[in-house]
């Protein structure tokens, strides 16, 4: 994974709460076997609408998200994410999110930046009257820079250490390989076992 | 001082406890696998040159894209078929035990674990998918994970995760008859919201808990997702263990035993805290229904649609406004008075041998209105064996539903079963979002007893109704 230290781009203002994965990405898009390419789903059936706020310049090349709250409720697929960054996203800003939409974008180096809903309402009233305003988001720092307006935002200390460092996950585990294996002797023998097949 | 159940089991598993910021390293029991969030960790222990460390805690089964008519034929569509397909060859190259399409023993991956007995109190077990929730009605931690933590457990059989708060949600009390776990979970969602449990364990205490069967228990657990929360649970009892006995998996003779003994200690301690606590009246319950397009927004059935002129607060004005514009809906109307195209029972929520027992028997000697379409689809193969043993497939033929194969179907359309623009549906399934039967659908979820009655009235409706 890239290390994220800070990211400008062009802010959008999504006045939508409980945008839930399937609006995100439609599940008609989930049966791809690969992990790229998912630009054209994102916000599929919303794109539709001309109106809508990814069809029109300069959202169109929009790299921070700014949501409504409960920012990726529902479905667990991870799609969600891929289609954000696939589109060009680095950062969602929202002020609360569903925890499995977040554990997913720290996984894969999405920031999910989490603010009070009156600093999103103050982002938005600047990114909706001066449109392609640059939002400014310091990991370092924990702070988001619109114009003369900065706010902080929460995450956690473990998920911001591994996006800086740009650790992943399953490396860092695999460390722990000698702890695992000697869990695993005091587990009891009553505990579930898929094999071998079951015999009818 | 006491602990609760999910801290119980937390502790249990703990490999290693993090210092200072890391997160606890967690074990998991049991991994269950499907074909839609799987391909591309497979496709990343592939590229680090990694195994999967324990295939024999692993489970696969196809569910999500799995066509409900012609399951022994090729599938049509060919994208669904490659991923299919690609699960086919995971499984093989990495020795994940797997339940096809057209085995006896495939369906629905949390209706599948639970029946062969793999779903044990005291577990811990998770899935790619957020309705993994289920399992927790036997008193498992069971929660959904994206597809980089799929790949995390394939590779290490943990996960490193920060611990779930707790809130304890009491439903006192008893419900009344053609009340039933469905209603209860809709109720809860509306009260604490979709976002209400964000960070949370649910446990599910209280007299009308007590009195649920395991497979209510499981409608009520897999729904926690809809408010947010990370899982739910409810304590291991006779009725847990009853249900558990002699399945194909569940341990035998002494081993059960011992586990029994464990499992009756998986408790929440009298002198435990929780974070936070709900209390739901059972005996005031009635049936509930949504009429927007997030799982929090529902009502009891007897109510009107809400009117957005009504409400003070503006965000909640507009997502009013703009659910009730998606839905096709007009404030004020009586919930009774909205027709449906079509009637889905079925899912991971509500697909089970119970669900189909109890809207078959509002069915018999009774017909599906002329304009209403109704799909019956099984959650698993065994649940549609047992039907049929019943004969409950006659009953659904007979009033004019169709009776389908096993898999997750119009709950979400990745097979062929799907709204079109403008339909409506009353769903037995879990989420009403915006096109989430098939693109431009409307979905009204509801429990089996009212899908039934809303087939026969085609409008939104109750046993007492008829």
């Amino acid at each position: 994974m890239e290390p994220f230290t800070s990211h400008t781009g062009v802010g959008v203002p999504l006045r939508r709460s409980n945008v839930d994965t399937d609006q995100i990405i439609p599940a008609v898009y989930l049966k791809r076997v690969a992990r790229t390419g998912f630009e054209d789903a994102l916000f599929a059936a919303w794109r539709s609408d001309e109106n809508f706020i990814l069809n029109s310049e300069p959202f169109r090349s929009g790299s921070v998200l700014v949501a409504g709250p409960d920012f990726g409720t529902g479905s667990s697929r991870e799609h969600a994410v891929w289609a954000l960054k696939d589109y060009g996203f680095r950062v969602v800003i929202s002020a609360r999110f569903a925890d499995i939409f977040r554990g997913n974008a720290g996984k894969q180096g999405l920031l999910a930046a989490e603010c009070d809903q009156s600093d999103v309402e103050l982002i938005w009233k600047l990114l909706e009257n001066e449109p392609g305003t640059p939002v400014t988001v310091d990991l370092e720092q924990r702070t988001i820079r619109v114009k003369d307006l900065t706010v902080s935002f929460g995450i956690d200390d473990y998920t911001r250490w591994r996006l800086l460092e740009g650790f992943d996950d399953i490396g860092l585990t695999m460390r722990e390989a000698e702890a695992i294996a000697t869990f695993e002797e005091s587990r009891p023998s009553f505990a579930p076992s898929t094999a071998p097949a079951p015999t009818e | 001082m006491g602990k609760t159940l999910a801290e119980k089991v937390w502790e249990t598993h703990l490999v290693r406890r993090g210092q200072g910021h890391e997160p606890d390293l967690l074990y998991i029991d049991l991994h269950l696998v499907h074909e839609v969030t799987s391909p591309q960790a497979f496709e990343g222990l592939r590229l680090a040159d990694r195994s999967v460390r324990r295939p024999d805690l692993t489970l696969a089964t196809e569910d999500h894209n799995v066509p409900t008519t012609g399951v022994n034929l090729p599938i049509a569509d060919p994208t669904s078929r490659t991923q299919v397909d690609t699960l086919r060859s995971n499984c093989e190259e990495f020795g994940v035990p797997l339940y096809p399409m057209g085995d006896a023993e495939q369906g629905i991956v949390h209706v599948v674990g639970p029946q062969l007995g793999l779903t044990q109190p005291g577990a811990t077990v998770v899935c790619g998918d957020s309705h993994t929730s289920t399992h927790g009605a036997f008193g498992a931690l069971a929660f959904g994970i994206g597809t980089s933590e799929v790949e995390h457990v394939l590779a290490t059989q943990t996960l490193p995760l920060r611990p779930f708060r707790t809130m304890a949600i009491n439903i006192e009390g008893s419900l009344r008859p053609g009340v039933t776990s469905k209603d209860v979970i809709l109720a809860v969602i509306a009260r604490i919201g979709t976002g209400g449990g964000q960070g949370y364990v649910l446990e599910y205490r209280g007299s009308a808990v007590e009195e649920m069967s395991m497979e209510a228990r499981m409608t009520m657990c897999n729904m926690s997702i809809e408010a947010g929360a990370r899982a739910g649970m409810i304590a291991p009892d006779e009725t847990t263990f009853e249900y558990l006995r002699d399945r194909p998996r569940a341990p035998e003779g002494s081993e059960w035993d011992t586990a029994v003994e464990y499992w009756r200690s998986l408790r929440t301690d009298d002198d435990a805290t929780f974070d936070a606590e709900v209390t739901i009246d059972a005996d005031e319950l009635t049936p509930f229904v949504t009429w927007g397009t997030n799982p929090g927004q529902g009502l009891p059935l007897s109510e009107n649609v809400p009117a957005p002129e009504d409400i003070a607060d503006s965000e909640q004005r507009y997502a009013t406004e703009k659910a009730l514009d998606y839905m096709g809906l007009k404030g004020g109307v009586p919930l009774r008075e909205v027709t449906v195209d079509t009637v889905f029972l079925g899912s991971c929520t509500n697909g089970r041998i119970e669900d189909l027992r109890t809207a078959a028997e509002l069915l018999r000697d009774r017909k599906v209105a002329t304009d209403v379409r109704m799909l019956v689809v099984p959650g698993s193969m065994k649940v549609r064996e047992q039907a049929e043993q019943e004969g409950l497939h006659e009953v659904f033929t007979t009033a004019g539903a169709e009776w389908r194969a096993a898999g997750c179907s119009m709950c979400l359309g990745m097979n062929p079963d799907q709204l079109t623009p403008g339909e409506r549906s009353a769903s037995t399934s879990n989420r009403n979002f915006e096109g989430r039967q098939g693109k431009g659908g409307r979905t009204h979820l509801v429990s089996p007893v009212v899908a039934a009655a809303t087939a026969v009235r085609g409008t939104l409706s109750s046993p007492e109704d008829l």
